[in-house]
């Protein structure tokens, strides 16, 4: 409720607009039955057929004037409608995007994508229609109720008697609604995620020819869902027939008091006839308010959800700036973290680097490698220790002003459906140039040159149409060609082969010499002329030093390199 | 495909309901009949209410008696039509789910890698719910709609021909109009939904791109790029909408016209002594019963639209070509000896540019078999082939000298066990997740597997252990941890043939190492393709294959090919320059 507040209030002056507009039609409908019943029993009896064709030209004229007003109406409902979603939409998304890491992985990018998607569309339809129906229905509703009193005061109330329950009625229909259209987008949200997830695997799954299984499993979402909807439609379905049932019965009573009172001379045939044509427009306005209603409850459980996010706090809070301790470029300061505050991820990590100095990190899987990279950039926040980029604790930074340092380029990175330059440039403001000397320092040249239209190259979402080796040269150009002044690679060259592998280290030794460098690598080749090398085992720091005093004090290390390089020589 | 063959083919999908319909049909017509004989009873019951002092308290009871009768009737008639058309639309959403998920099954894998993952689901989603809207409540109100059109016609005709023919003017307008205004808005819809698919598809890709985009601060780069795709969307969904609702009015005040002329004439007809004053009441009842639906429908026709354009996109993913249907000869692959044989095989993705050339290869049953070549040389293509993820344009590949292309899809990729680079995992536990390619597996299997893979400590260290669930960001577990899992799940495979493209990529080598029997006792009997960068990974390999541009430029074994000192003796070497 309070989202629709919101985006609707710097529009209210064009809804009322609109809706005087749409009033002014619907008291034109509400106006012809009145001609009709005054032409009955007031100009008939003159038999005045000149009098007749008057008002006749009259009602023309109302229902031609109706029928304008409802157009332009119309037109500003839609387009209230359609300003209102792009600004709903716009935040939804720029929250979304700014979720923090573990809020999204709370959330799901499947239910995200939901609620950017069908949710919003939900939305969209109810501002639309409640503009185009919400005030011709109430007012044709209210407007007829106020004739009838205005005609026979008796018999109205009459009819009226069975209001309260009607209203009763959609009330406690339209109250279940809500959270049963919650359900009903709950169950979708499991099933998109199922369309999503095999979508993403259909290689292994075709591989391993698991596609039944895997219609089963949709088959059990797919199922619920229809029966999540097929439980809100019951429950909503009794609405109709029982309000039209309630409505007639005052018809019929109205009928009979009417006989009453016509044969006691206190009313007329002709208010009768007048009434029961304003009974069907009553009618007719209340299965229209009764279906704003049931769109009304899914707009508003669409509507709640979106809220959900839009109200999600902050969760990386920016800090005051402390003293400036020191000028290291990078500085972990006894930093412990855990995803699921279980088990620690990593402990006690410590170091310190200088302008220009590399970095190593090595270990075995799951030692928490790229946790520390993650760390570094702020995806989510240290339980413990201090992170600190010249000097600063990285909280104090705004994180954009914060990643403005990095080039980046992480495992199974994203490529987007765009071109490789779009893909390189990612947003940034580079020109050309810079863009090739990137592509050419990440050995990427080589094969955007044999491409027919280089650069301007459209690349698939998730880069389908490049080799895992091209694609990883795509994402170090991305990296290379802001000319950070700290360099993350996380894994980035595993899948190029060892020549091309040392191309590139001695492109980044000449181009990035006064550059920060963090590199995280399995072989052990691709950091041994790093200044400092981290070995880690189950998130701790086991030994620290360079390649040649690591050999002679860290077992691990020393076994790590003996496995890829000392036996390798074998003739 | 044209509107109307999608119409017809959405309706095709009611057959499947027919007796529910034929039934909702029987029950619209009773409750319509109903509540169309209304009218005329309360002009009976106003007719014989007559003047002061004269009324005819019996009949207007009689009548009033009657009525309520009709109208309960009526009502509960309409509850169970609703109910009927829920099972009716249910059945169908739940159907097109179904089939167009069944059908991502089938496509081929070409499909997944050209399509946007958040257009697919937009399809499945957000097109099929457009449908489902459009035909419960749609066709509901059409339904009940033509019988009261065609109802109240016949009782005002009956009532007065000659006040009939206002209506017999006003109707053919009323479709003429509405016939305009359909050809207006049909492109229009369209592309509404057309720039709703594109919208979604970005959302899609940018969420699951999410950490790169804040890694890089180009939130507000991407936040712009939805913006014009959102306004793009909006606006195309604007036109469509407001242009489609210029018809209710329009139709409406129609009616409102007619309404007027009927009042005119009808008093005239009363002065004249040709009319009652009861039977005006009628006819003006029911020239608004009529109006009712006429206008109803034409408020829907948007809808209708909309879903008909819903249906197109749904059915055009349907109408994509599936994977070539098996031979009718062709077999199940039994007693695999796992032989393997390339004959002059080339392929390309797209036709211009061909990635392998006349590719020849012999591989004998249990060999390990290893490609190596620099990116993009075509090692996963091979796969690709071999796996009939992609079909050959030339030449042939055999195994166990069968054609590959006479052998069911589902036995060849069976034949093989499969660990990739980018390991998939979904939501489930950590069991599920390894059983995946042999669901008979017991627990102990599954340990015994995971120990193997060095990956048993860390799960028996959670909280949940094996039934730690996986969600699809996973944060609980590294790159090199699936990939382990994945390894496990290989392990399990009863296949007798392996393929490991990358499969260790992102593993550390001393694990690698750990792990390096269990690969070998994996690889054991099997024939076995393995795609590594790592080359003391493939030192072993029976035969190596090195690729340069879709062509062999050089085979053998290590030791063979380290002494010919060329293209993989460089590469090897590389390792240890600087």
């Amino acid at each position: 409720m309070d989202l629709l507040k919101r985006y609707l209030r710097p529009l209210l002056r064009r809804i009322l607009v609109g809706l005087s507009l749409k009033s002014l039609a619907a008291l034109a409908a509400l106006f012809l039955p009145y001609l009709l019943a005054y032409i009955i029993d007031k100009v008939v009896p003159l038999k005045d057929v000149t009098m007749i064709w008057y008002f006749g030209g009259l009602m023309i004229m109302i229902s031609i004037g109706g029928w304008i007003s409802e157009i332009i109406a119309n037109r500003m409902a839609s387009r209230v409608a359609r300003d209102a979603i792009v600004d709903i939409r716009h935040d939804l998304f720029t929250k979304s995007i700014y979720l923090s890491c573990a809020q999204m992985d709370k959330v799901t990018i499947s239910s995200l994508e939901s609620r950017l998607t069908s949710d919003t569309y939900h939305v969209h339809r109810m501002i639309g229609m409640m503009q185009r129906m919400g005030v011709k229905a109430p007012i044709l509703l209210i407007g007829g109720i106020l004739m009838t009193f205005f005609m026979e005061p008796y018999l109205a109330l009459i009819m009226m008697a069975t209001l309260p329950f009607i209203t009763y009625l959609v009330y406690i229909k339209a109250t279940k609604g809500i959270s049963l259209y919650t359900l009903v987008q709950k169950a979708q949200d499991k099933m998109i995620a199922v369309v999503r997830e095999n979508t993403q695997g259909m290689r292994i799954i075709k591989a391993l020819a698991r596609s039944d299984y895997e219609k089963d499993h949709y088959e059990q979402v797919n199922k619920a869902q229809m029966n999540a909807e097929k439980t809100v439609s019951n429950k909503m379905a009794i609405i109709n027939p029982m309000m039209s049932l309630l409505m007639n019965v005052g018809l019929v009573l109205v009928i009979v008091a009417g006989a009453y009172r016509v044969n006691g001379g206190i009313s007329e045939t002709g208010k009768i006839i007048a009434f029961t044509n304003y009974f069907t427009l009553i009618t007719n306005a209340m299965m229209a308010v009764s279906r704003m209603f049931v769109m009304y409850s899914k707009g508003i459980a669409s509507a709640e959800r979106i809220e959900s996010i839009m109200q999600m706090s902050e969760d990386l809070k920016i800090i005051d700036k402390d003293d400036h301790s020191n000028d290291h470029v990078v500085e972990f300061d006894n930093v412990s973290f855990s995803y699921l505050k279980k088990k620690n991820n990593i402990s006690n990590i410590s170091f310190k680097l200088d302008a220009g100095e590399t970095l190593g990190i090595i270990g075995a899987t799951g030692s928490g490698k790229s946790t520390i990279m993650q760390l570094l950039l702020r995806f989510y926040d240290v339980d413990q220790g201090v992170i600190r980029i010249y000097g600063q604790d990285i909280r104090s930074y705004q994180p954009k002003e914060l990643r403005d340092n990095f080039g980046i380029v992480m495992q199974n990175d994203f490529i987007f459906q765009d071109t490789i330059k779009e893909n390189i440039e990612f947003g940034r403001i580079v020109d050309d140039n810079m863009i090739e000397q990137a592509a050419f320092s990440a050995q990427a040249n080589a094969f955007i040159d044999e491409l027919d239209d280089k650069f301007e190259h459209k690349l698939n979402s998730k880069g389908t149409n490049l080799s895992g080796g091209q694609r990883q040269r795509i994402l170090l150009s991305r990296a290379f060609v802001s000319e950070p002044n700290i360099l993350l690679l996380d894994d980035s060259s595993s899948a190029l082969d060892y020549a091309t592998d040392a191309r590139l280290r001695k492109a980044i030794n000449q181009k990035f010499k006064n550059t920060t460098k963090i590199i995280i690598a399995q072989r052990v080749s691709s950091i041994k002329h790093a200044d400092q090398i981290i070995v880690l085992d189950e998130g701790k720091i086991v030994a620290c030093g360079k390649h040649q005093d690591l050999l002679n004090e860290s077992s691990i290390y020393a076994q790590i390199s003996e496995s890829q390089m000392g036996g390798a020589l074998l003739d | 495909m044209t509107r109307k063959k999608t119409l017809k083919r959405l309706l095709s999908y009611l057959s499947e309901s027919k007796y529910q319909l034929v039934l909702a049909l029987f029950t619209a017509l009773i409750a319509n009949l109903l509540a169309l004989y209304a009218p005329k009873v309360v002009g009976q019951a106003i007719d014989a209410i007559g003047v002061k002092n004269n009324v005819d308290f019996m009949a207007v009871y009689k009548y009033a008696i009657i009525l309520l009768i009709m109208y309960l009737v009526s009502s509960l008639f309409l509850y169970i039509l609703q109910r009927l058309l829920i099972i009716v639309s249910n059945r169908i959403t739940y159907r097109l789910r179904k089939e167009i998920f069944d059908h991502l099954q089938d496509l081929p894998i070409s499909y997944f890698d050209q399509n946007q993952t958040g257009d697919i689901i937009s399809k499945i989603s957000y097109d099929v719910d457009t449908i489902n809207t459009s035909l419960s409540t749609d066709i509901l109100h059409l339904f009940t709609g033509f019988i009261t059109a065609v109802g109240s016609f016949v009782m005002m005709f009956m009532i007065s021909n000659t006040l009939v023919i206002v209506v017999l003017v006003t109707v053919p307008v009323v479709f003429y109009i509405a016939k305009l205004r359909m050809h207006k808005v049909k492109p229009l819809f369209r592309l509404r939904s057309r720039k709703l698919g594109e919208l979604n598809g970005f959302s899609e890709e940018m969420l699951s791109g999410a950490k790169t985009i804040k890694a890089y601060g180009q939130e507000d780069t991407m936040i712009a790029k939805y913006d014009e795709k959102d306004i793009e969307a909006s606006d195309a969904y604007y036109n469509a909408d407001y242009q489609g609702s210029i018809l209710g009015p329009s139709i409406n005040g129609i009616n409102n016209l007619s309404l007027s002329l009927i009042s005119m004439f009808g008093t005239i007809l009363f002065v004249q002594g040709k009319l009652s004053i009861g039977a005006i009441s009628s006819f003006v009842m029911y020239s608004r019963k009529f109006a009712g639906p006429i206008n109803e429908t034409a408020g829907i026709i948007t809808e209708i639209q909309t879903a008909i354009t819903a249906a197109e996109r749904v059915f055009r993913l349907l109408d994509e070509s599936v994977e070539k249907e098996d031979d009718t000869a062709a077999i199940e692959l039994t007693d695999i000896k796992g032989e393997v044989r390339f004959d002059h095989v080339s392929f390309g993705y797209d036709p211009k540019t061909r990635i392998i050339f006349d590719l020849n290869l012999q591989i004998a049953p249990g060999k390990l078999f290893a490609i190596v070549g620099p990116t993009g040389a075509g090692k996963t293509t091979i796969i690709n082939l071999l796996m009939r993820f992609y079909d050959v344009d030339e030449g042939q590949i055999f195994i166990d000298d069968i054609p590959i292309n006479m052998i069911k899809r589902q036995s060849l990729r069976q034949a093989f066990a499969m660990v990739l680079q980018e390991s998939w995992l979904f939501e489930g536990t950590i069991a599920e997740n390894v059983a995946y390619a042999n669901m008979e597996a017991t627990t102990e299997e599954i340990i015994n597997v995971c120990k193997k893979a060095h990956i048993h400590n860390y799960i028996d260290n959670l909280p949940d252990g094996y039934n730690t669930i996986l969600t699809d960001n996973a944060v609980n577990l590294s790159k090199g941890q699936k990939q382990l899992l994945t390894i496990a799940r290989a392990m399990l495979s009863p296949a007798k043939m392996l393929i490991l493209d990358e499969a260790t990529s992102n593993v550390d080598s001393n694990t690698e190492i750990q792990i390096q029997k269990a690969m070998l006792e994996l690889m054991k009997d099997k024939t076995s393709f393995v795609i590594a960068h790592r080359l003391s990974t493939i030192k072993t390999a029976d035969q190596i294959l090195v690729l340069d541009h879709g062509k062999v430029i050089e085979t053998g074994n290590h030791d063979e090919l380290i002494r010919a000192k060329g293209f993989y003796a460089n590469l090897f070497n590389a390792q240890f320059t600087q």
